[in-house]
């Protein structure tokens, strides 16, 4: 039996937002640790493609949410920061893990001392390095954000 | 620990004035009077060279035997001790005795400088990278002395003992909040 | 150095003096608005010195610096390979098939890769500073965090190098302990290593294999340890806790479910015509340039050299189990993926005896100065307590000396060099690790091959740039 049509009334940007949460297309940023635990979040057994994540785009302009998983030193600092540019808008930022978002226990010359110094960060994931299901929540508080209106900067 | 058991030829020397080298040491200590060969206090075979002949001693070593090239770093012997401030450390091993050597080159000066062993050992060239980024040790005769961990425009060599680590103090928002 | 950055913009331009707090502001504003940064912000972030230089302009020693001076060649001075059409491609240190942030410069010449040239450090972590601030105890917390597909190795290191320093024995029962983790880290360390392989080149469904067979070895860590990587559980005098109860049901579905993946793993790759042609006869290297290299490991054995750490120098009491030593011909990628997928198996043998021989005991050593009470104590004797409170306040003392330890880890020599002026920081930590050795061996693999072999040739060295900058 087809569906009697129908209409439906929203705001432009409720449904922009709702699209925008459902793809967010990871740019693949992994440096250290952290980004093993995101190759595994990924693959088959925790399996990102539930929520629309399992792409992780190797260019950054096919991007729209960059996920720092790691340490960030003072010479990749500025290459961060190019690869964020390169994103188009709108775009987000998780921070992965102890390192990225605080410098986590190595708190020395080399380090950057919390990317959030570089880049804006929506959201930031503890633990050294944070397990897949961490980074999981992570990814649904920044949709439920998306989805809200309340991370989205344009 | 193979390499780190005393051969049988040490055991029965009864001269103290005798250098107590192993056999596979032998042509090293021979052509090389003045350097030290000796035990670390965990048994390991240590080489005292000065840097003026490190590469022919290195060149020696690698024909008596230490075909392969380990590892090149450096200690900071800042304040500990009277004498040069730098150890220039060099590792090798040898395959066919199953024996390592480790050789310390002591350097010294403001703007300290050893001679690499490139020609030798073609695998010293990042490691004497690192060492001149980290230390800022001059490695004379090195192909492409650069900096590789740190970038060029870096300030400073950061593993010597007189800089600091380079903490930031951590500042805790909310610091009044009885925990 | 300086002689070396006289490239144009330098030579005309003159140094700009450290941006005011305006000029920062400023900055920030084109950043933020996607302005295009002024040229001297750009001149100085480069870091000309430590890239390739272009043929017109490098010589013949600049040529030789960057691959050592065993491959040089005449070809690189020939006039017409100066006159060549090359093109200088840089690849990373954000790129996918580069294993982390591994940055290679490529000179090409149509498809054909002329030059290579890494360049690293983009991962400096400064663990080896670090190190000197922190305890001997807390030495281990710093270490697994440098190659970090292979943490245990790291810890079991770092803590036998300790050991040393201290001249402590162990129970039989850690050093068992010690053998089971660190080769079943061994195993999830080669998984990673084949699902990468696998992706590389272009058999995805590898990499989701591959993974799969290793969240069973990550939930026995997690399970053992608390965590899933970065454990700090092999420490100075022992292991943090003894193993789970029902640790051995848990090993038993490991030695099930690894060899089943494995074989699936034989069926997709091994015979694979796509897999052989793009492996067999790539990134050559002899066993003569593995040594002057310092190349060892998986790499050092597919050349056919027989030289494993755990037979040759044993620790850790690895010498009572019973294994045996992969070897290849011809030391290309095919012969390092045989040999690290026989590894495997020859790891989950000496689980399975290490299974049937552990031994009863002491997860730690008895030796007061180095092993805390055991809890129990604690609530009973205020000894007891001032001492644990010691332990981990100020720490053991280590007799002064210097030690060097090589274990073999799964790429291959994993070595600390501790210097202790019998305080309870040690004064210098050094790591030598393989990785390190095995990137600069890469314009050795890749000179003269195709560019398409270049991402084989990275995946089959299984660097972990952890490892290579520290």
């Amino acid at each position: 039996m087809a569906e009697p049509p129908g209409f439906l009334t929203a705001t432009i940007n409720s449904i922009a937002n709702w699209s925008r949460y459902n793809s967010s297309w990871g740019a693949t940023f992994g440096l250290a640790c952290c980004a093993i635990e995101m190759m595994h979040t990924g693959a088959a057994h925790n399996d990102l493609a539930r929520f629309g994540m399992e792409v992780f785009r190797a260019s950054p302009r096919q991007a729209d949410l960059m996920i720092v998983a790691g340490r960030v030193s003072q010479k990749m600092a500025p290459v961060l920061r190019q690869v964020y540019d390169q994103m188009p808008e709108p775009k987000w930022v998780i921070s992965m893990g102890a390192c990225a978002s605080s410098g986590g226990m190595f708190n020395n010359y080399a380090l950057v001392q919390g990317v959030d110094q570089v880049v804006p960060v929506d959201v930031y994931v503890p633990g050294c390095p944070p397990g897949p299901q961490s980074l999981m929540h992570a990814i649904l508080t920044l949709h439920e954000g998306i989805k809200s209106g309340e991370f989205v900067r344009v | 620990m193979t390499d780190q058991m005393p051969t049988p030829d040490e055991e029965t020397a009864p001269e103290p004035a005798a250098p107590p080298v192993a056999p596979h040491l032998a042509p090293l200590a021979e052509a090389f009077p003045e350097a030290k060969f000796e035990q670390s206090a965990a048994g390991q075979q240590v080489a005292r060279v000065e840097s003026g002949r490190l590469v022919e001693f290195v060149q020696a070593a690698r024909d008596a035997g230490f075909e392969m090239f380990i590892d090149l770093t450096a200690v900071d012997h800042y304040r500990q001790r009277s004498g040069p401030r730098y150890d220039v450390v060099v590792g090798l091993l040898s395959l066919k005795h199953n024996q390592r050597l480790r050789i310390l080159v002591p350097v010294d000066g403001d703007v300290p400088s050893a001679p690499s062993i490139t020609d030798v050992y073609p695998g010293a060239n990042f490691y004497e990278r690192e060492v001149y980024d980290l230390f800022g040790i001059d490695f004379t005769g090195h192909p492409d002395l650069t900096r590789i961990m740190l970038p060029d425009d870096w300030d400073g060599h950061p593993l010597r003992k007189d800089t600091p680590v380079g903490a930031v103090p951590i500042q805790f928002r909310d610091t009044n909040k009885v925990l | 150095m300086t002689d070396e950055v006289t490239t144009e913009e330098e030579a005309t331009e003159a140094p700009h003096p450290a941006p005011s707090e305006t000029e920062r502001r400023q900055l920030h504003d084109m950043w933020a608005s996607g302005t295009e940064e002024p040229a001297w912000v750009v001149a100085s972030t480069a870091e000309g010195a430590q890239l390739m230089l272009p043929r017109d302009q490098a010589t013949g020693e600049d040529v030789a610096g960057e691959g050592g001076t065993l491959v040089v060649d005449d070809r690189l001075f020939e006039d017409e390979a100066a006159e060549a059409e090359t093109t200088i491609l840089n690849m990373g240190p954000q790129h996918p098939s580069t294993h982390g942030v591994l940055r290679l410069q490529l000179e090409l010449e149509g498809e054909v890769i002329r030059r290579v040239k890494p360049v690293i450090g983009y991962l400096h972590t400064g663990m080896e500073k670090t190190g000197e601030t922190l305890t001997f105890l807390q030495g281990p917390t710093n270490v697994t965090r440098m190659d970090y597909l292979a943490p245990f190795h790291n810890e079991l290191c770092f803590s036998l190098a300790t050991e040393a320093l201290l001249g402590i024995e162990l129970p039989p029962r850690a050093e068992a302990i010690r053998v089971l983790m660190t080769e079943l880290n061994r195993v999830s360390s080669h998984l990673t290593w084949v699902a990468t392989q696998g992706m590389d080149l272009g058999a995805v469904s590898m990499m989701i294999y591959g993974i799969r067979e290793r969240e069973l070895l990550l939930a026995f860590f997690e399970k053992t340890t608390g965590l899933r990587m970065n454990h700090n559980y092999i420490r100075p005098g022992g292991v943090a806790a003894d193993l789970p109860d029902g640790w051995e049901e848990d090993v038993v579905g490991i030695l099930e479910g690894i060899p089943k993946g494995l074989s699936d793993y034989h069926d997709l790759l091994t015979n694979n015509p796509i897999f052989l042609g793009r492996t067999q006869g790539v990134g050559v290297i002899t066993s003569e340039e593995c040594f002057a290299y310092g190349i060892t490991g998986p790499p050092l054995r597919a050349t056919g050299v027989d030289w494993d750490l755990r037979k040759t120098q044993p620790y850790s009491g690895i010498e009572q189990y019973e294994f045996d030593v992969p070897l290849g011909e011809n030391g290309d990628v095919y012969d390092r993926y045989t040999v690290r997928m026989e590894e495997m198996v020859q790891s989950l043998r000496i689980v399975s005896q290490v299974l049937e021989t552990m031994p009863d005991g002491d997860y730690r050593t008895t030796d007061l100065k180095v092993t805390p009470p055991p809890r129990k104590r604690i609530d009973e004797s205020m000894e007891a307590l001032i001492h644990h409170f010691k332990i981990f306040t100020e720490g053991f003392k280590v007799p002064a000396g210097e030690h060097y330890q090589a274990i073999e880890g799964p790429r291959g020599e994993l070595g600390h060099y501790l210097v202790s002026v019998g305080e309870a920081k040690p004064w210098r930590l050094h790591c030598r690790t393989p990785s390190f050795a095995a990137i600069q061996s890469l314009p050795i693999m890749m000179g003269d091959q195709l560019i398409a072999d270049s991402i084989a040739v990275i995946a089959s060295i299984d660097p972990v740039l952890g490892d290579v900058d520290r």
